[in-house]
């Protein structure tokens, strides 16, 4: 009985202990107390996760760009369970990515965007941004080569802005450089500014559903019209209301229960994300890449042309923003079910392939050259057997030149270059010195770093790579020459002995 | 302002007719516009140190960005060959630590023409590695490629890489150093120049390794 007194002498001045109760236990339509409503909480949960291991890291964490490196190192080995907490934020942050994407995934699919919950759809668009606001703030915390050259990276499209490119740079880097103004202010953008726009936009994204409930479930030929949709939503919540908490919420309960404990094992089994080498640009062997979330950006700034690069750029995040913050006004009445929906189903389809390929290619970036394969990877045995001396020293020039950097033979190598394996079944030998001397089609012209032997015993040793002793590349039009030629000089009488000849000759 | 904001008494309000809270309520809602009004001034004001500090990396001249900056003796660098060298940032500040270091390429052509590149790959800022037997600059993120004297060879680079003008100083090389360079904050403010690769002949002796790079692809192609 003295936690009751305790209970109304809070509540009495508290007075907000009854309304969270009465919110909590709002009526909610039977059909939505499904799995498939988890996602939202987990979301949440797992930015309370964040929350509070991103405070205990910040208990050690020195954001300056001289101690920086050195204080996550200090974490990962002096500081007890150090490397755990860096861990579970780590891995918070990519499990919150995915959850979140999730989210938009189902409510899109789902048609709960539509009306009366635009708003609640375009405010979960901006959560989605901040999200990778914090991502991208969190990679620069992790002060390493990979920030400091993903800062670059950043200051370079920044710097692809028209007319105010520059100071864009200055205003992003804090100066005219990468260095301790730029992580304080990152830092700034991750513990301060970010969050407290993230917060409160949760926070007006939870009551607007709370508001509006959480969405029906959507049945194929029942519409959204904006004259009828509250009354049915009311009576429906009225005639199969369950209580939100505990009916429906269990569920949420369980799935926040299993994410968050996905999270532990993952951070337990897998351990923190680095930090790689130190932030030291004039180490440069290096092969900066992103974190994972945006691996596909990094695999869609390989592919684009030089010319369209600064438009797709600037250009296309706006059209993406702008169509998803859009989307709710533009279909915000009708069919929600997915079934009556093709569009919608093919678009997140083909988004989710195209977003999943770019970020497999962003793995292992096939568009870069290997820079150690000529010095690593020798030549394979199999290709030097019964081979002339000429092609053995052309063998040698492709290993020097660095041929291998961006060409592979038998599965070693870059890939940035067609593999050689079976180079002479697909060009002849002029086309080859062609190639190598002038280049093109992606290719460097190589004419200023080869001599005329260089050239003559590589190609050499090029024209013996057959695959699977398949047929030497011809060039047709020149065997027609020669036996236009030979009709010429042996006369039009004896023709069947010149095909012969030729033949011979071949 | 709380004389203006002063609430006039409860006890007297309720005691008047509606007419005359009206004309009471008047009074205040002018008064409590004034304030507003007041507070608007005084927030423009201060808005503007602000936004000033908030701008100030962007508002700092472009005159005082950059110095010259040395590179050591020239002997550091033979003649025909490209060298990796580093620098400490004339912009670094107080706490950059590591970061306020720069590496650079530089490419001495002949006795005093060389051709200094930022490290940096003008596709995305990546540093770029030079590959000698290759005479490429090969970048590892996107894979762009360069040739010797910088000019773009292939992949996503839509230009050659940047320059630091240079100069001799005794047995000094000086570049001037500012930015970090990109597309809009270039290292150096002159246009590419074309650069003569034929006077690389003082250095035959010296560098056996590279004697005719200039006029090889023409003799091939004759």
């Amino acid at each position: 009985m003295a936690g009751l007194k305790i209970y109304k002498w809070l509540e009495h001045r508290l007075g907000f202990i009854q309304p969270l109760k009465q919110a909590a236990e709002h009526p909610t339509p039977s059909n939505n107390a499904s799995w498939w409503y988890v996602f939202g909480s987990a979301a949440t949960v797992l930015l309370m996760l964040q929350v509070v291991t991103g405070i205990l890291l910040a208990l050690v964490y020195s954001p300056s760009a001289n101690e920086a490196w050195t204080s996550l190192n200090f974490l990962n080995h002096n500081v007890a369970l150090g490397w755990y907490l860096r861990a579970l934020h780590g891995w918070g942050s990519d499990f919150m990515i995915a959850i979140v994407l999730i989210h938009l995934v189902q409510v899109f699919l789902f048609g709960s965007f539509k009306f009366p919950r635009e708003l609640t759809w375009m405010v979960g668009v901006v959560l989605l941004l901040l999200t990778l606001g914090m991502a991208f703030t969190g990679q620069v915390m992790r002060f390493d080569q990979d920030a400091y050259w993903g800062l670059g990276i950043g200051a370079s499209i920044a710097s692809r802005v028209p007319f105010i490119g520059a100071d864009l740079v200055h205003l992003l880097l804090g100066g005219p450089i990468i260095g301790g103004a730029t992580l304080s202010r990152f830092f700034t953008l991750h513990v301060f500014v970010i969050p407290g726009l993230l917060l409160a936009g949760v926070a007006v994204h939870v009551l607007m559903v709370l508001k509006h409930g959480v969405s029906d479930w959507p049945m194929p030929g029942r519409l959204v019209r904006r004259s009828t949709y509250e009354r049915e939503y009311h009576e429906l919540a009225q005639r199969t209301g369950l209580p939100f908490v505990p009916d429906a919420a269990w569920k949420d309960a369980v799935f926040a229960a299993a994410i968050v404990f996905s999270v532990m094992a993952c951070a337990f089994f897998f351990g923190p994300f680095g930090p790689s080498g130190q932030p030291d640009p004039t180490i440069i062997q290096t092969a900066p890449h992103p974190d994972f979330a945006f691996l596909w950006i990094y695999a869609v700034l390989a592919f684009l042309p030089p010319s369209m690069e600064t438009p797709v750029l600037l250009v296309a995040p706006v059209l993406a923003i702008t169509g998803m913050l859009l989307l709710p006004l533009l279909a915000g009445e009708g069919e929600r079910h997915w079934a009556r929906r093709p569009v919608a189903v093919l678009s997140v389809s083909v988004i989710a392939v195209t977003l999943g390929i770019f970020t497999r290619l962003g793995t292992y970036t096939p568009w870069s050259p290997v820079m150690d394969a000529w010095s690593g990877d020798a030549v394979p045995v199999k290709y030097m057997h019964n081979r002339s001396p000429l092609e053995r020293e052309g063998a040698m020039v492709l290993q020097d030149k660095q041929c291998r950097d961006c060409h592979s033979l038998d599965g070693a190598g870059g890939m940035r270059g067609p593999a050689l394996d079976a180079v002479a079944s697909r060009m002849t030998e002029d086309q080859i010195v062609r190639q190598v001397l002038q280049g093109g089609g992606n290719m460097p012209a190589y004419g200023n770093a080869l001599n005329p032997a260089e050239t003559k015993a590589l190609v050499s040793f090029l024209m013996t790579l057959r695959g699977n002793d398949l047929q030497p590349a011809m060039d047709a039009s020149r065997e027609l020459l020669r036996q236009s030629r030979m009709d010429q000089t042996v006369g039009t009488a004896n023709l069947p002995a010149a095909a012969a000849k030729a033949g011979q000759q071949k | 302002m709380s004389e203006l904001l002063k609430y006039p008494g409860m006890s007297k309000v309720d005691s008047l007719s509606p007419e005359e809270k009206a004309a009471a309520h008047t009074r205040r809602v002018f008064l409590f516009k004034l304030a507003v009004g007041l507070n608007a001034m005084v927030g423009a004001v201060l808005a503007v140190p602000l936004v000033g500090y908030l701008l100030g990396p962007a508002a700092r001249k472009r005159s005082n960005i950059g110095a010259w900056v040395n590179l050591g003796s020239l002997s550091n660098f033979p003649v025909g060959q490209t060298r990796l060298a580093d620098f400490r940032s004339p912009m670094a500040a107080f706490n950059d630590g590591e970061t306020g270091k720069t590496p650079c390429w530089v490419r001495r052509i002949s006795e005093k023409s060389f051709q200094v590149f930022a490290i940096n790959c003008a596709h995305l800022g990546c540093p770029v590695r030079w590959f000698s037997e290759s005479r490429l600059f090969l970048c590892p993120c996107h894979g762009g490629a360069y040739y010797e004297d910088g000019s773009r060879a292939s992949g996503p680079p839509e230009r050659g890489l940047f320059e630091y003008k240079f100069k001799i100083a005794g047995d000094s090389l000086l570049i001037y150093a500012g930015n970090l360079p990109t597309l809009s904050t270039e290292a150096s403010c002159r246009q590419k120049p074309i650069v003569q690769i034929e006077s690389a002949k003082p250095a035959e002796s010296a560098s056996a390794s590279m004697p005719e790079v200039t006029t090889r692809s023409t003799t091939w192609q004759g």
